[in-house]
């Protein structure tokens, strides 16, 4: 009997608070790009291949990028040492690669599956844990003061970056694809690299995992809660500091799961990696919205678009692509594509 | 008479102002105390750094934003005059001509981008100097017909600054008197007035609502000052003075290329003088620029000898490799954050304060 009241009650509560409308308008820009790139690049099949690869650039950078978004929202610390988790992901992969070396170039897809899964997860544990100390030893003791923030994070950035040389040489890594993904498919005329496919599925999986965690979940509730008002969450009785640990260290062990398909994707390692990713990550974060999450999606989903059509339509202006991007979105949307209430 | 030089910032503290003294002359004397190409090269890059770390403290220090673009106005400068010396020829006017061009760019690019980013969050500012800056770089090395590339561009400077011009027929006190000493001397004297010459802006009551916005924007902007306008002419002020700063490296080095002056390694460099010396202060960035320059020349021998010392112990050996060193000055980084966040100057004041007290 109780129940149904409550659950009546529950109802009622819920049609008084009116569900705020999705804002289409961002998702209705990506597809409008990708359509607009079609008549530009000319060939159907080229158009396919590049929007196929700039899908899996951006599923990638949406991995590595989510942690930092979150972190921002729940805690406000910008996490400039973001790189190191995605450098020390891709380098985990060439030792998993190297010493599992039977089992990639082996000519059975299931044992090459096996490797990248190998691969993934050790990736995403190490960097997870070091992610945890991380943020023990370099962010905990300068919350709430942005400058230092920066400073600081900075310097754990190279102080990892230094041991990571310490421990697999300051030379670069090649990383081949294990057998089975090398080469592409053919879809009709438009040849598909099997490795985005793969980078793509992983991307889906991770995505839908976030969205449910956050979503349907308790934690994801209060993680929600938290981005929007941290002190009201708090003020609940919820210990928003070590929820905000463990999303500190789960962003970490994103990030090493998109520097191990970064890795794969660039096909070589080198200790710089990290740097070259994070400038994308910040580029996607404030196209985005800062702290927002569906807003990295759709960011890192344009600037992977963008990329690559530029890439191919002129290659030396690729690096200038999502900084020109990112001033666009900028000068329509000066918070982002989906600003976080209440910063 | 001193003190108006200094603008009434005077160190505060007697061992900081025996060290500037001490560093003062001994830059001054470089060439006639310290013999040697080495030593010389060493006390102009000192110099060609108290100025970049210097314009840089103007924004880290006394605005409080955190701009990772500072290398790419560096850059500019030096791009300046490499490109107006190979293209027009070794002229003064050719020299005037490109570091005028170079200001320009400056002024412009940090303009723009400081009326984007700052227009919204100051945090923004980080991440879009960041990007910007390593677009930069790759369009710099891209560009090659126009800069040289990776490889650079090596030039002549005017008759009157060649090494092969000679003032002197007898050499005076072991130093030849020729054109290269007339560069030291050119870049000793500029710098000198740049960094006067900041002192004097953060010393100014622009310079105050500088610090005002950093200890609270808010606030600031309460009682009517547009933090934004602020905010981005200090951006433009320091863009400006790390052009000349890589203007005055480019006289001396006689070539530019991207590791030079475009690298994050040389950004790197700059944030750490800036925090090891002292943020906020300038007199940070020459005490700040002194310790890191002579750490890069002479800390790498130090660690050679530390590294055959452990040589055959597995982790140590690679961790004191001299190829590391860069670990250790993270390390140093991120204590001074922690521990002294005032750094080198603000610790001797503090030093002189307790005394005075006591």
């Amino acid at each position: 009997m109780s129940d149904t009241t409550s659950a009546v009650a529950a109802t009622a509560a819920a049609e008084a608070i009116p569900k705020r409308a999705f804002d289409f308008r961002p998702l209705v820009l990506v597809a409008a790009i990708a359509l607009i790139a079609w008549p530009v690049v000319g060939s159907s099949s080229t158009w396919l291949t590049l929007t196929i690869a700039g899908l899996a650039m951006g599923m990638i950078v949406f991995i590595a990028a989510s942690g930092l978004t979150l972190v921002f929202g729940l805690m406000d610390v910008l996490n400039f040492g973001h790189s190191l988790f995605i450098a020390l992901g891709a380098f985990v992969a060439t030792t998993v690669f190297a010493g599992m070396g039977g089992a990639a170039t082996a000519p059975s897809v299931a044992s090459n599956l096996g490797v990248v899964a190998v691969a993934v997860l050790a990736a995403m544990a190490l960097a997870g844990t070091i992610g945890l100390g991380f943020e023990r030893l370099i962010v905990r003791p300068v919350y709430g003061q942005h400058l230092k923030q920066i400073l600081v994070t900075i310097g754990g950035a190279i102080i990892g970056e230094e041991l990571i040389k310490v421990v697999w040489g300051p030379a670069q890594i090649p990383l081949p694809p294990p057998e089975a993904l090398r080469g592409s498919i053919l879809l009709g005329e438009a040849s598909v690299e099997k490795l985005r496919i793969v980078a793509v599925v992983i991307g889906l999986v991770v995505l839908a995992a976030l969205l449910w965690t956050l979503n349907r979940t308790k934690i994801g509730l209060l993680i929600r809660a938290g981005v929007q008002d941290r002190e009201m969450v708090e003020s609940l009785g919820y210990r928003i500091r070590r929820l905000f640990v463990g999303v500190f260290a789960a962003g970490s062990a994103l990030a090493g799961l998109g520097g191990c398909l970064w890795g794969m994707n660039q096909q070589i390692v080198i200790p710089q990696i990290g740097g070259q990713v994070n400038v994308l990550l910040f580029i996607v974060l404030i196209i985005g919205g800062l702290g927002s999450t569906v807003g990295c999606l759709f960011g890192a989903l344009l600037v992977g678009l963008v990329t690559n059509y530029v890439g191919f339509l002129a290659p030396k202006l690729a690096m200038f692509s999502s900084i020109g991007l990112m001033v666009a979105i900028l000068l329509w949307r000066p918070q982002g594509l989906y600003p976080v209430v209440n910063r | 008479m001193l003190t108006r030089l200094v603008s009434h910032d005077l160190p505060k503290s007697r061992w900081l102002a025996l060290a500037l003294v001490a560093i003062v002359v001994a830059l001054a004397l470089t060439p006639f105390v310290f013999p040697g190409t080495k030593a010389l090269n060493v006390a102009a890059k000192v110099i060609v750094f108290i100025v970049l770390a210097a314009s840089f403290d103007l924004l880290l220090g006394y605005t409080g934003i955190v701009s990772f673009a500072h290398t790419m106005f560096f850059g500019i400068g030096a791009y300046g005059i490499a490109i107006a010396a190979t293209r027009i020829g070794p002229t003064w006017p050719a020299l005037a001509l490109g570091s005028a061009c170079a200001l320009a760019v400056s002024l412009v690019l940090s303009l723009v981008i400081g009326l984007f980013s700052l227009r919204v969050r100051a945090i923004f500012f980080a991440m879009i100097t960041l990007a910007v800056a390593s677009a930069f770089a790759t369009l710099a090395s891209q560009l090659s017909d126009f800069t040289g590339g990776e490889d650079g561009l090596t030039f002549k400077v005017p008759e009157a600054l060649q090494p092969g011009t000679e003032y002197a027929a007898e050499p005076f006190l072991g130093a030849s008197i020729d054109g290269r000493l007339a560069t030291y001397y050119l870049i000793f004297v500029a710098a000198l007035v740049l960094v006067l010459a900041l002192l004097r802006i953060v010393n100014s009551p622009f310079g105050r609502v500088l610090q005002a916005i950093r200890e609270n924007d808010f606030r600031a902007e309460a009682i009517g000052y547009r933090t934004v306008v602020y905010r981005t002419i200090a951006s433009v002020v320091s863009a400006l003075f790390a052009t000349l700063a890589g203007v005055l490296l480019a006289l001396w080095l006689r070539y530019n290329g991207p590791d030079t002056t475009l690298s994050f390694e040389i950004m790197l460099d700059v944030l750490l003088i800036v925090v090891i010396g002292g943020m906020g202060t300038i007199y940070g960035a020459v005490v700040g620029s002194v310790l890191l320059v002579l750490a890069q020349n002479y800390l790498q021998d130090l660690m050679k000898l530390g590294e055959s010392a452990v040589q055959g112990v597995p982790v140590l050996a690679q961790i004191v490799s001299p190829d590391r060193w860069l670990l250790w000055l993270g390390i140093l980084f991120v204590l001074s954050v922690y521990y002294f966040p005032s750094g080198v100057v603000g610790r001797l004041r503090q030093l002189g304060a307790r005394k005075a007290g006591a």
